[in-house]
């Protein structure tokens, strides 16, 4: 059944595809089918992706009866290359919505279903190649950097020591640090050290106790992600120096904003670095569709600074993130 | 030295070589991983002086507790002449499923004593289970133990993270507050995790060198097929040697879990890998057949105490911790083989 189904679906879809663009308004009803390529949740934020996919696909399919969502999860990049060819070979789609697990390796795989004539939205992570993508999504890691370089700076009156938990060693992560460094410049605020913490909550926590015990006065600590920040939280608490620090994270955690929203001294604010923008992306790239407006062209997500005052509209309490 | 004894008791062939080998081959086999783990303590210090305070060591050794403990267990299968790949994925999904138990128990029980003891059961409980399945899976279906393991280890990190839905599971704040002092607490100026890694490593120690248990790991490890015909039953022997392990990781996640109170599809990543790297460092050989519990201990000590040294400075590049991670691994297992390579016939 769902073979003849998926024949006949491809019939269809090819059959609008040759003929010309101008019968799509037509008494024939168009569909349309979306696949959406992301990688598999492995940490809290991809977690996040997955959620806020599968959210967007029930609310689009329920609003557009026409346009079908394919969603497909990979574990590495290799995985994620062979769904992209299976989309476009079994699925037959009509557009791509990718969030690439490596931009290097995805670029050449990407390039292929955009010459097989597919809408393609790129999030988050660009391609190492111009002028494949159709459209792109992204948050603004040098924003983020910036954003929570500011905030330090000026909470700290322009001096003091901090010390920074950098991610993964990406250009994600460089990106971040070449904000935040620009931020701070001119200003006495002294980076203390910097050390990897992989975005991972235990890494967050060894790296922290570690500068606990080898700074005797730190004034904040830049985590940049809110996974690293929660390791830095116990570590801190279990050196009983909450009074001495504040900590700046990054992303939008649902605990992290709970702590902003309840007014927590230790965790004052966040940055966002939304995984809803993979809803975003599907959003828009729905609306090349349905729509009669252009989409085209880049779309970049703000970094706004999260604060008491305006972190309940970031709250998603049944978001896995 | 008495794990060279329990040899000697099991085939004749190792007493030889204990003889061959005396004098000062034999103090460098043994003391090996003392020594480079007392190099690298003196490199720690050299390079900063904060290493040596109280609070840092004391926080190195309660983080080497984990790995440490898991290590212990994997002693035993490697020394039987398995090999367990499933370690980190176990304790990721023990963990998991000890959150999502107490947190619905907390509304029977409250947020008390009970709800943390039923978590801890579970564990345990868990890690036999685990333990077993990996142990009858190698034995009965005579499958190797690198496939069955890799297996089971996909498995525990893909419930885990269908568990987490993807996301991170959290336990309750009050049971929290409750288990905090399991990782935070301690006695006599003793964190609790070391004094639970100490207990294991004694209890590992007696178990692999002075039983009949031990003495059984032994020969299978060092010939399979003469330990059967010896009357030892090998299949049921291996399956303890992973229930044991199971054991040894429900005790590092029930450790781990007060720490930072969650668990996610991230937890334990590669502690499978630190766990045999901890094991060989030790001067157990991963074909099996030798085993040391002391080596397993420093080798965890020493694996921590690599990622402690280079927190505490910011002459090498971050990108290359890796590689400093390598090369004191690589020279710490060529201290103690190089001696006895020699002595090889």
């Amino acid at each position: 059944m769902r073979t003849i189904k998926t024949a006949v679906k491809a019939c269809v879809t090819t059959a609008a595809l040759t003929s010309a663009i101008g019968l799509s308004g037509a008494a024939v009803a168009q569909e349309y089918t979306i696949g959406v390529s992301i990688p598999a949740a492995t940490h809290g934020w991809t977690g996040g992706v997955n959620y806020h996919a599968e959210e967007a696909k029930k609310r689009l399919e329920a609003l557009y009866p026409d346009i079908e969502i394919t969603i497909s999860t990979a574990g590495t990049a290799g995985e994620q290359a062979n769904d992209l060819e299976d989309l476009v070979s079994l699925r037959n789609i009509d557009a791509l919505v990718v969030l690439p697990f490596e931009s290097g390796p995805l670029t050449d795989p990407v390039r292929r279903v955009k010459e097989s004539g597919v809408f393609v939205t790129v999030v988050d992570r660009g391609l190492t190649e111009e002028g494949i993508q159709d459209l792109y999504v992204a948050g603004n890691n040098h924003e983020l950097g910036r954003v929570s370089g500011e905030y330090i700076r000026e909470r700290l009156d322009d001096q003091g020591d901090i010390v920074v938990l950098r991610g993964i060693p990406t250009v994600i992560d460089d990106e971040r640090v070449q904000g935040f460094q620009e931020a701070i410049e001119g200003s006495e605020v002294n980076i203390l050290d910097m050390q990897h913490a992989n975005w991972n909550r235990d890494d967050g926590f060894e790296v922290m106790q570690d500068y606990l015990s080898r700074f005797d006065n730190i004034d904040a600590v830049w985590a940049q992600d809110d996974d690293i920040a929660l390791g830095v939280i116990e570590a801190v608490r279990q050196a009983d120096r909450e009074d001495e620090l504040f900590i700046v994270g990054g992303a939008g955690m649902k605990d992290i904003i709970k702590r902003v929203m309840d007014g927590d001294e230790l965790v004052p604010v966040d940055v966002l670095y939304p995984p809803a923008m993979i809803a975003t992306a599907m959003d828009l790239t729905v609306q090349h569709f349905v729509s009669n407006g252009p989409v085209l062209g880049e779309y970049i997500l703000g970094s706004p600074l999260i604060t008491q005052e305006n972190a309940e509209q970031y709250y998603f309490p049944d978001s896995p993130f | 030295m008495s794990s060279v004894m329990a040899n000697n008791k099991t085939t004749n062939k190792a007493a030889n070589q204990m003889i061959k080998q005396k004098g000062f081959a034999i103090d460098l086999k043994t003391w090996g991983p003392f020594v480079a783990l007392v190099v690298l303590a003196l490199l720690g210090v050299l390079i900063n002086p904060a290493f040596l305070g109280l609070d840092n060591l004391s926080n190195m050794l309660t983080r080497s507790a984990f790995i440490g403990i898991i290590a212990i267990g994997a002693t035993f299968v490697i020394t039987a002449g398995g090999l367990d790949l499933s370690v980190g994925a176990m304790a990721a999904f023990i963990a998991g499923v000890m959150i999502i138990l107490m947190n619905s128990l907390v509304e029977q029980f409250g947020a008390g004593l009970t709800t943390v003891l039923f978590g801890v059961g579970a564990s345990l409980l868990l890690g036999l289970c685990a333990g077993f399945i990996n142990g009858m899976v190698t034995t009965k279906g005579k499958i190797e133990a690198f496939i069955v393991t890799l297996g089971t280890m996909g498995i525990y990190r893909s419930l885990v993270t269908y568990l987490a839905d993807g996301g991170t599971l959290t336990l309750d704040w009050a049971v929290r507050d409750i288990y905090r002092p399991m990782y935070y607490g301690s006695f006599l100026g003793i964190t609790i995790p070391v004094w639970v890694f100490l207990f294991v490593a004694i209890v590992g120690y007696i178990l692999l060198n002075y039983t009949r248990f031990g003495r059984y790991c032994f020969a299978i490890g060092s010939n399979e097929k003469v330990a059967e015909y010896s009357a030892i039953h090998v299949d049921r022997i291996k399956t303890m040697t992973y229930m044991l392990q199971g054991v040894c990781v429900a005790l590092a996640t029930i450790i781990y879990v007060p720490r930072l109170g969650s668990a996610s599809g991230a937890t334990g990543v590669l502690w499978e890998l630190e766990a045999i790297a901890a094991v060989i460092i030790g001067g157990t050989m991963l074909k099996g057949g030798h085993g040391r519990i002391w080596g397993t201990v420093v080798g965890a000590i020493m694996l921590t105490m690599i990622g402690n040294i280079l927190n505490l400075t910011d002459a090498i590049s971050n990108y290359l911790n890796g590689t400093v991670q390598g090369i004191i691994i690589i020279v710490a297992v060529y201290l103690q083989r190089a001696s006895w390579r020699k002595a090889a016939p």
